[in-house]
C-alpha cells in the first residue's frame, strides 16, 4: 500500500467546521411510473458538517442513491429543501447546477465510470476542462489529485491496464481535481474485494483526516464502521443516525488482512 | 469548456474508430468531389461555347441567297440569282443598326502551290469580312479596297491551307493557283478552330469578291451579305429591317416567300450555352444529392456515438459538463468529420477535374470559389447533421446515462 502524502489544499478547509455544508429540509421525491407513483424520499432531514464522514445504510430500494443523487445535484427534489453550503439549489437551473457540480462536488461511482482509452492523468484531468483553468495548471492538479491517491506512477496508463482498486483510486482523484467541498460516494467499494475496500477506505479517511466532507452509500457493515456517522435509510426516510464508536483506522485493519503472498 | 481541448477530444473519439470515421466520411467527399468536377467541367463547357460565339463575329447577321423553301424544298443557295452587290450597299446604307457589310462568294476549290495540291474553299469577300469575322492577321497584310475594286489576283489564306501548302515556308509574296487562276498570297490568318459543327474554320483561302465573281465562279450575283449590327441585342431587329430592305428591292409581292434567308447561328450557339448551363445545375443538383445522404451518414453515425457512450456523457455531466458543452462536444465531431471529408473531396474533385480537362483536351480551370463554398457547405452540413444527435446527447439524464450498461 503507497503512503498517501500530506497535502495542504484540504486543511484549510478543516477550520470552518461549524457550519452546515448540507442541510435537507422535509425531502421528498417522487417518480412518476404511469398510473403509480413511486414515492422514493418520504420527509428526510438532517443536516452534514464540513469535516464529516457519513455512511449511509439501508436495505435495497431504501433510496440511499435517490439522496445521494440529490446531495450531488443530480437530481431535483419534489417537494423539501436542500441547501448546499447555506445555498437553495432547488430553484437553481441547469447551467447553475453543472458549475456547482464542477466546483463543489466530487463524485465516486459504483462502476467507477473512467473514460476508456483516456489515460489515469487525462482522467483526473476531466472535471478541469469544464472549469476556468489554464493547461498547465490543469496537469498540475491532476498530478496532485494522483499523488493525492498514491497513483502518480500510473499517470500514462490507460484503465484497461489497471485493477479494479486502481480504477477506483483514479476515480477518486478525478473527485479531487477541483477541491469540492463535498465528496460523494455511491457504494465506492461495490465492485471491491475486501482488501481492495480497505485500501479504498484507507484513502477515505486520510482525505477525512485532512478537512474533506465525505458521504458514503455502501451495504457492509464493516465498510460503514470506518466513517465516523452511519445514517440508516429505510421506506424513504432515515430511521438511525448514530455516531460511530471505536472507529478503526483502515491503516491499521490493513496490517490484519492476509495479502495475496501469505 | 476549453476548444483546444474540445478539438483535442473530438480528434481522439474519431480516431478511435478510424474506419468508421472513413467510411462515414465517404459520403461527403464524394458529394463534394463531384459537384467540384461538376462546376468545372460545365465552365470549360461554357467557356467553349463562349469562345465559338465570339468567333462567329462581330454581332453577326447573316444573309444568305436562296428562299427558305419553295414547295417544301430548298432551292439552294446557288441557283438564287437576285442577291446582287446594290442589295448589300443598300444594307449599309440605308440600315443603320448595321455597321459593316460584306458579300460573300464562296465554293469549293483545288489549291495548287509548286508540287503540292489541296483541296478546300474559297471565300470571295470585301476587307471589312476580316472585322465582322472579327478575325485577325498572322503574318502579311489584308487586301485593300483598292485590290477589291480592281479585283486583284490576290490572297489571304488561313491555317490549314499554308500547312498543307508551304509547310514552314513564308506564304507570304508566294503565288498559288486557285482554280488554275494565280493568285500572290498576301497575308495568313490566326487560327480559328473548329466551328459548332465540327468544320474547320482554318481550310480555307480568302480573296476580293469581284476576283472570285469574275475570274473564277463567273458570275455577277452574290451567294451571301454578310453583316456586323451595332450590339448584340438588335442582332435581331436588324436581321428584320435588312429583310424589308430586301423584299423592296426585289420587289417581292406580300404573298411571296423571300427569295434569301436571315439565318442565326448565333441562337443557335446561344441556346447550346443555357442548355449546358442548366445541364450544369442539374448536375450540381445531382451530386448534391450525394451530399445530403453523406450528411445522414453522419447523422447516424454520430447518433451511434452517442448512444455507445452514453456512460461517457454521464460522467461528464457528472463532473460538470453544461448542456452546452455536451453539445459542443458531439457537434465539434460531426463537424470534424465532415470537414474532413470536405478536404478530401475538395482534393478528389481538383485532381478529377485536371483528369477530365487532360482527356478532353479542354482548358480546365479550378475556381477557388467554388473550393472555399465547398469547405462552408461541408461545415453546414456537419452542423446540420450534427445538431440533432448534439441534442440528444445534451439532453440525456446524467442519473440514466450513468446507470446505462
Ligand atoms: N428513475 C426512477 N424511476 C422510477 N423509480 C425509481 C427511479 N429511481 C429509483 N426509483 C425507485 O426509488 C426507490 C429508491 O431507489 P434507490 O435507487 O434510491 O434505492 P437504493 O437504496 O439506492 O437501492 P440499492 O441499495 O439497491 O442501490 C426504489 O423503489 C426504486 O425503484
Ligand atoms: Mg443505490
Amino acid at each position: 500500500m503507497e503512503t498517501i502524502p500530506a497535502v495542504n489544499q484540504l486543511e484549510s478547509t478543516a477550520a470552518v467546521s461549524a457550519s452546515a455544508v448540507i442541510r435537507v429540509e422535509d425531502a421528498h421525491k417522487y417518480y412518476e411510473l404511469g398510473e403509480t407513483r413511486v414515492h422514493a424520499l418520504r420527509g428526510v432531514n438532517m443536516e452534514i458538517h464540513r469535516g464529516e464522514f457519513v455512511a449511509i445504510m439501508g436495505a435495497s430500494g431504501s433510496g440511499k442513491s435517490t439522496f445521494m443523487n440529490i446531495l450531488g445535484c443530480l437530481d431535483r427534489l419534489s417537494s423539501g429543501r436542500y441547501l448546499l453550503e447555506e445555498i437553495d439549489v432547488s430553484e437553481h437551473n441547469k447551467k447553475a447546477l453543472a458549475l456547482i457540480r464542477n466546483e463543489k462536488i466530487g463524485f465516486v461511482f459504483q462502476g467507477f465510470n473512467l473514460l476508456a482509452r483516456t489515460t489515469a492523468l487525462e482522467n483526473t484531468e476531466l472535471p478541469t476542462l469544464y472549469a476556468k483553468i489554464d493547461k498547465t495548471e490543469r496537469r498540475k492538479r491532476a498530478a496532485d489529485a494522483l499523488t493525492m491517491v498514491g497513483l502518480v506512477d500510473r499517470a500514462r496508463h490507460f484503465p484497461s491496464q489497471m485493477s479494479g482498486g486502481q480504477q477506483q483510486r483514479v476515480a477518486i482523484a478525478r473527485a479531487l481535481v477541483n477541491r469540492p467541498s463535498i465528496l460523494l460516494a455511491d457504494e465506492p467499494t461495490g465492485n471491491l474485494d475486501s482488501r481492495t475496500s480497505v485500501e479504498i477506505m484507507d484513502i477515505f479517511q486520510n482525505l477525512n483526516d485532512k478537512g474533506l466532507t465525505i458521504v458514503l452509500v455502501t451495504h457492509e457493515h464493516d465498510i460503514a464502521q470506518f466513517a465516523r456517522r452511519v445514517l440508516v435509510f429505510r421506506d424513504g426516510k432515515i430511521r438511525k443516525d448514530d455516531p460511530v464508536l471505536g472507529r478503526p483506522r483502515a491503516s491499521e485493519v490493513l496490517k490484519t488482512l492476509p495479502t495475496l503472498e501469505d | 469548456m476549453n476548444y483546444g481541448a474540445l478539438f483535442r477530444s473530438a480528434l481522439i473519439a474519431l480516431l478511435r474508430n478510424k474506419m468508421r470515421s472513413v467510411l462515414t466520411v465517404l459520403g461527403i467527399t464524394i458529394g463534394i468531389a463531384a459537384v467540384i468536377c461538376v462546376v468545372a467541367i460545365g465552365n470549360a463547357g461554357q467557356a467553349r461555347v463562349q469562345q465559338q460565339l465570339n468567333n462567329l463575329g462581330d454581332n453577326f447577321v447573316w444573309i444568305e441567297a436562296g428562299g427558305r423553301a419553295v414547295n417544301g424544298v430548298r432551292t439552294g443557295t446557288h441557283d438564287t440569282k437576285t442577291l446582287v452587290m446594290a442589295d448589300a450597299v443598300a444594307i449599309k446604307n440605308q440600315i443603320s443598326l448595321i455597321k459593316g457589310v460584306s458579300p460573300n462568294v464562296d465554293d469549293p476549290v483545288q489549291v495548287v502551290y509548286g508540287n503540292q495540291n489541296w483541296h478546300t474553299s474559297y471565300r470571295g469577300v470585301s476587307p471589312e469580312y476580316f472585322e465582322i469575322k472579327r478575325w485577325y492577321v498572322d503574318q502579311g497584310a489584308l487586301f485593300s479596297q483598292d485590290d477589291t475594286d480592281r479585283a486583284a489576283d490576290v490572297c489571304v489564306i488561313g491555317r490549314t491551307v499554308r500547312e498543307q501548302l508551304f509547310g514552314v515556308e513564308n506564304p507570304v509574296g508566294k503565288v498559288i493557283r486557285v482554280s488554275g487562276l494565280p493568285c500572290k498570297v498576301v497575308a495568313t490568318l490566326h487560327p480559328k478552330g473548329l466551328s459548332l459543327s465540327g468544320q474547320d474554320q482554318d481550310d480555307t483561302i480568302i480573296l476580293p469578291y469581284t476576283t472570285a465573281q469574275k475570274k473564277i465562279k463567273g458570275i455577277t450575283w452574290l451567294d451571301d451579305i454578310l453583316c456586323s449590327a451595332v450590339s448584340p441585342d438588335v442582332v435581331k431587329m436588324a436581321g428584320q429591317e435588312a429583310t424589308a430592305v430586301l423584299r423592296d428591292r426585289h420587289h417581292l409581292r406580300p404573298e411571296e416567300e423571300d427569295d434569301f434567308n436571315i439565318r442565326n447561328p448565333e441562337d443557335i450557339i446561344q441556346a447550346q450555352l443555357d442548355a449546358s448551363k442548366t445541364l450544369t445545375i442539374l448536375l450540381i443538383a445531382i451530386a448534391s444529392v450525394s451530399l445530403i445522404v453523406g450528411g445522414i451518414g453522419i447523422m447516424n453515425v454520430m447518433l451511434v456515438s452517442v448512444t455507445e457512450r452514453t456512460r461517457e456523457i454521464g460522467v461528464r455531466v457528472a463532473v460538470g459538463a453544461t448542456e452546452a458543452a455536451i453539445q459542443l462536444q458531439f457537434l465539434g465531431e460531426s463537424i470534424m468529420l465532415s470537414l474532413v471529408g470536405g478536404a478530401a473531396g475538395v482534393l478528389f474533385g481538383v485532381f478529377g477535374s485536371y483528369l477530365v480537362g487532360q482527356t478532353l483536351g479542354w482548358p480546365m480551370e479550378m475556381s477557388i470559389e467554388a473550393i472555399v463554398v465547398a469547405a462552408l457547405f461541408s461545415v453546414a452540413v456537419g452542423v446540420f447533421f450534427g445538431y440533432y444527435p448534439a441534442r440528444k446527447a445534451s439532453r440525456l439524464d446524467p442519473i440514466e446515462a450513468l446507470r446505462y450498461e
